[in-house]
Formats: C-alpha cells, sequence, structure tokens
C-alpha cells in the first residue's frame, strides 16, 4: 500500500519535471497566430503578388506584368513626389517633434509649481482622434482662419498666409499640426526616461560644479538613450506612414503638394481603380519602414549600449 | 535646489507659454461651437451670445449616437480579444527556447515592420468576399490580427523579467499549464496590461483609415469616420462642424482626465517593454 502510493508520487513528480522542462504547449501562440496570419501575413503576402500584376481590385482575370508597376513609379511624377514628400515629413517630424518633446520634458521635470498640471495638459492632445484635431486645423489654418485672425490681432498681420493653400508651405503646416498634437507624447516618454535617473546622479554632478549644459550632455543624455530610441522610432515611423492628418487637411493638395505614399495608395486605389500599381506603391513603403526601423534600432541599440 | 528662483519663475513662465500654444485651438474649437452661425465675429474674440443650438443639431443630423455606440463596442470587443490572445501566446514564446518558439517569435516579429498598407487591399477582397464590409464586427476581428505583433511583443519583453519560480511551484502543486497561465502568470502580467489596453484602446478608437475602407458606403460607422462624413456633408458650416468634434473629443478627454495618471503611465509603460 505505502509503497503503491510512494510509486504513484514519483511518477507525479516525472511527469510534472517534464512538463517543467517542455514548458507552457505551443497552441497557446496558436490563436494569435492565427488571426495574425489570417489579417496581416496571407494579405500581405497575397499584396506582393498583386504588386507584379494588372489587377484592379474587381476583375478575376488579371496578368502578371513583372515590374511594369514599378517600373511606371520610376516615371510617375506624383509617385516620386509622394516618397519625397513622405521621407521629408518623417525626417521633420522626427527632428522637431523630438526637440520640442525633450524641451518640455526637461521644463516639467523642474521644480516649477505647474508641473504636474502641464503634464496632463501638454499630454492630452496625444490621445484625441488624430482626424478630428486636423479637421480642427484645417478650419483654424483657413484665409480667414484663427491663426491669421491672431496674427492680425497682434499686429503680425503681415505674416498671414493662406497656410494649406499655398504648394510651398502646406507640408510644413501639416508637420506643424502633427508636432503640436504629438510633442506631448514624445514629453512623457522622455520624462519616464528623466524620472529613473536616480537623485543621487544629479547631486554628484551638480556638487562637482559642472555647467547646467554640460550636465545635460554628458550625464542626462546617454542615460536617455532607451528613451531617445523609443521616440525616434514611433515618430519616424508614424511619419513615413502618414494619412489621416493629410487627407484631413488638403487630401493631398493643393495640387499633389502633400501627397504621401500612403494618400497616393489610397487614391489610386479607390479613385482610380489601380489596385495593381497601388499595391506596388506599398510594398515600397513598406521597403522604406523596414529598412529605417532596422537601421534606426541598429545605430540606437548600439548607442545605448555604448552609454550604459 | 529646490527653492524657488527667478529663473524657475522664468522657466515656468515659458512653460505656461507653451501650454496656451497647445491650448488655443482648443479654445477657438469651443469658442466657435457655441456660437450661432450668423455672428461673424473674429474666431479669436470670445462668442457673446452662446448658444447649444449647434450642439443639438450635430446630435440630430450626424447620427453621432450610433457612430459613439459603435465606436464603444469595436474599441472594447477588440482590446479584449487582443489582450486575450497576445498575453496567451506570449506565454510559451518568452518561455520555451525551442527551435518552434524562436520561429513563431520571429514571425510575429515580422508582424511589427508590415505597414498595414500592403494588407488593406488584398483584406479588403477577403473581407468583401465574406460579407463582412460594413460591420463592426468585420473590424474586430481585424484588429485582433493587426495589433497581435505589437502586443505579444510587449507581453514577451516583460515575461521575460519576471522569475519563473511561482509558475513551477504551481506546476508542482498540480496545476496544468493553462491553470498556471490564468491564475499565476496573468495576474502578475497586470503593469503590462493596462500599458496595453492603453495603448491598444488609443489606437484602435482613433483609427481612420481602416473603418474608412472596411465600412465605407453602410450606415454603420465608427467616430473618426461619421466625423469625416459630417465634415463632407457640412463641407463650410463650421460652426456646426465645431460641436461635431467636440461631441467626438468630449468621451475621450474625460476618460483621459478621469484615469490620467493610468493612460499617462501606459504610454510612457512602452519604454521599460
Amino acid at each position: 500500500m505505502a509503497t503503491a502510493a510512494i510509486e504513484q508520487r514519483r511518477e507525479q513528480t516525472v511527469t510534472v519535471s517534464r512538463r517543467r522542462r517542455k514548458g507552457p504547449p505551443w497552441w497557446f501562440a496558436l490563436p494569435a497566430l492565427a488571426l495574425f496570419a489570417f489579417i496581416v501575413l496571407v494579405p500581405s503576402a497575397r499584396g506582393l503578388y498583386y504588386a507584379f500584376t494588372d489587377w484592379d481590385g474587381l476583375d478575376p482575370n488579371f496578368s502578371f506584368v513583372g515590374l511594369n508597376n514599378f517600373r511606371d513609379m520610376w516615371h510617375d511624377p506624383n509617385a516620386v513626389q509622394a516618397i519625397w514628400h513622405t521621407l521629408l515629413i518623417a525626417v521633420s517630424i522626427t527632428v522637431i517633434q523630438n526637440l520640442v518633446g525633450l524641451l518640455l520634458a526637461l521644463g516639467v521635470n523642474s521644480s516649477i509649481k505647474s508641473r504636474n498640471v502641464l503634464r496632463v495638459f501638454l499630454f492630452a492632445p496625444a490621445v484625441v482622434t488624430p482626424i478630428v484635431t486636423a479637421f480642427l486645423w484645417r478650419n483654424l489654418l483657413g484665409p480667414d482662419g484663427a491663426v491669421n485672425s491672431l496674427l492680425g490681432a497682434v499686429g503680425l498681420g503681415s505674416w498671414r498666409q493662406d497656410w494649406l493653400g499655398d504648394p510651398q508651405l502646406a507640408l510644413w503646416s501639416v508637420v506643424g499640426v502633427i508636432v503640436w498634437q504629438f510633442a506631448g507624447y514624445s514629453m512623457v516618454i522622455f520624462l519616464a526616461g528623466l524620472q529613473s535617473i536616480p537623485a543621487e546622479i544629479y547631486e554628484a554632478v551638480a556638487i562637482d560644479g559642472a555647467s547646467s549644459m554640460r550636465r545635460f550632455w554628458s550625464v542626462v543624455r546617454p542615460l536617455l538613450a532607451p528613451a531617445f530610441t523609443i521616440n525616434l522610432l514611433l515618430s519616424i515611423i508614424g511619419g513615413i506612414k502618414l494619412f489621416d492628418q493629410v487627407y484631413a487637411l488638403t487630401r493631398g493638395g493643393p495640387g499633389h503638394a502633400t501627397d504621401t505614399l500612403s494618400t497616393l495608395i489610397y487614391k489610386d486605389a479607390f479613385t482610380l481603380g489601380e489596385f495593381g500599381y497601388s499595391i506596388a506603391l506599398a510594398v515600397v513603403l513598406t521597403i522604406i519602414v523596414s529598412i529605417t526601423s532596422t537601421g534606426q534600432y541598429v545605430v540606437l541599440a548600439r548607442n545605448e549600449r555604448a552609454a550604459s | 535646489m529646490n527653492r524657488y528662483t527667478w529663473r524657475t519663475f522664468s522657466l515656468e513662465a515659458v512653460m505656461i507659454a507653451a501650454a496656451l500654444v497647445v491650448g488655443f485651438p482648443v479654445y477657438v474649437l469651443l469658442n466657435l461651437a457655441f456660437r450661432a452661425p450668423s455672428d461673424l465675429a473674429s474666431p479669436v474674440r470670445p462668442t457673446t451670445a452662446p448658444t447649444i443650438n449647434n450642439f443639438i443639431e450635430a446630435w440630430q443630423q450626424g447620427a453621432l449616437g450610433g457612430a459613439l455606440f459603435n465606436s464603444i463596442l469595436v474599441t472594447a470587443g477588440s482590446v479584449v480579444v487582443i489582450l486575450a490572445i497576445s498575453s496567451l501566446a506570449a506565454y510559451p514564446l518568452a518561455r520555451v527556447t525551442a527551435r518552434w518558439s524562436r520561429g513563431m517569435f520571429l514571425l510575429i516579429m515580422l508582424g511589427l515592420m508590415l505597414p498595414f498598407q500592403l494588407a488593406a487591399l488584398p483584406l479588403y477582397q477577403t473581407m468583401r468576399d465574406l460579407g463582412l464590409l460594413g460591420t463592426p464586427w468585420a473590424l474586430i476581428l481585424f484588429y485582433s490580427g493587426l495589433q497581435v505583433p505589437f502586443t505579444t511583443f510587449l507581453y514577451i519583453g516583460f515575461l521575460r523579467a519576471l522569475p519563473v519560480d511561482f509558475e513551477d511551484a504551481a506546476l508542482i502543486d498540480g496545476c496544468s499549464h493553462l491553470e498556471v497561465f490564468r491564475y499565476v502568470v496573468f495576474p502578475m502580467l497586470k503593469p503590462i496590461t493596462v500599458t496595453a489596453l492603453v495603448l491598444n484602446a488609443v489606437s484602435v478608437w482613433n483609427d481612420f483609415f481602416t473603418p474608412l475602407l472596411y465600412l465605407s458606403g453602410s450606415t454603420q460607422q465608427t467616430m473618426p469616420v461619421a466625423i469625416a462624413g459630417f465634415v463632407g456633408q457640412y463641407v463650410s458650416q463650421w460652426n456646426l462642424i465645431f460641436a461635431a468634434l467636440v461631441i467626438s473629443i468630449v468621451p475621450v478627454l474625460a476618460v483621459y482626465f478621469a484615469l490620467q495618471r493610468s493612460i499617462i503611465n501606459g504610454f510612457a509603460g512602452g519604454l521599460k517593454g
């Protein structure tokens, strides 16, 4: 009787340790993987195939056209321009938004009295629907909008512009609207980085008598490396994929002055019915996203290691 | 170091000026939303005879109530499914070092890179063939798949930093792996679950491109699409449009200000992931 119980107990221990060694079963990942495959992987793979066809989105009879879509893109001034705009917007947003966000974070991380209120307030635009804020700004930036009224009211009437109607200016207005909305997002991430730096480090360098500029550059900046990695990746990828704000502010206009890859993909597919060509543009977008995000990640991760 | 000096004061002034720049559009938004269309004063001048007629008309004309309901349904439904399947998937992927686990991990990480534009058009065709276009269910299905890579990535990063001792103890006590996950692992994941919840809810609620594609032409709209439709319909009646914008912003900001601590920490929490 006793030996049987011991035997049973030993068997249990063996199965438990085997289960432990093998870890949780693979089928736990199955629901996630199945949905991911259905929604992302399979359609992306099909997209990759359609990029080499002349499919119009409806007709089941379409033919394989090799690299023609990509060759057409090269000769399509709208596509070349859209790629250029996409890169320009992504880089400008990344630089300006993070600079503003960092300055705001440093300000909010100081001993000013309003710091808690300001933190909540400055971040608020980042949770509001981008299409909604963009429609608001479309009115504010109009010829008779509030921005021009304000400039007139403070005696800067000569600075009035047709912010969204002037092809030279429209792209920068789009960038401005995005920075207005998301600088607080960068701020919050930088702030989390700043607050993870132990107070002793600040005190030690303050005792050393280093100037505040020098303190920031040689002590705080390297410790902010993880926050920089996240912020730069988020803003550049967001910038490359930009659609909503352009759609609401300018629809890619005036002319094609603010068309990005995403707005052109949408227009070519749903107003012109050129699905094959549109997907070829999406392939280019994919390549740009992959190269920038991996490249940036590798460089930033190396800096992070060097800093730690 | 913590004394309130002249330098602190000037910094305070600069920061408040920055806050005014952020607040200016909101002031104009409210100012014009409460203004009668006949009042043609400058948009920066405070409205003298405020009225709530714009709100009443926008609410009645824009079918915003239905859109609000759809947005809540889609966001809540998607977030529940996303969190459930992603946390469950992250558990073996973070714990098991076998080859299938590495392979699945890399496959999911590939999804972090693929922009949705590539899959959007073929998926549009599939949804059409399945008769799912124009329904909120299509959106829930869609976000559940789309948000898997990012959410699983967050969970895996967090799980790898957690000790396995509790799981081992529970297994020795006779729990199955599913019970270990349900009663031991998932409760320990709470901080990252809050982060994932906040980030997913905000991105699903705010998404415009997907419902624009998959709900276009139907009466089932989410808030962003309803607003875009409203703007298209009332082209230059800005007082009415502004009232609609306010209606769409109020629920978001109400939740934000009520839960600001968790929400801000949620956004900043991606940093540790």
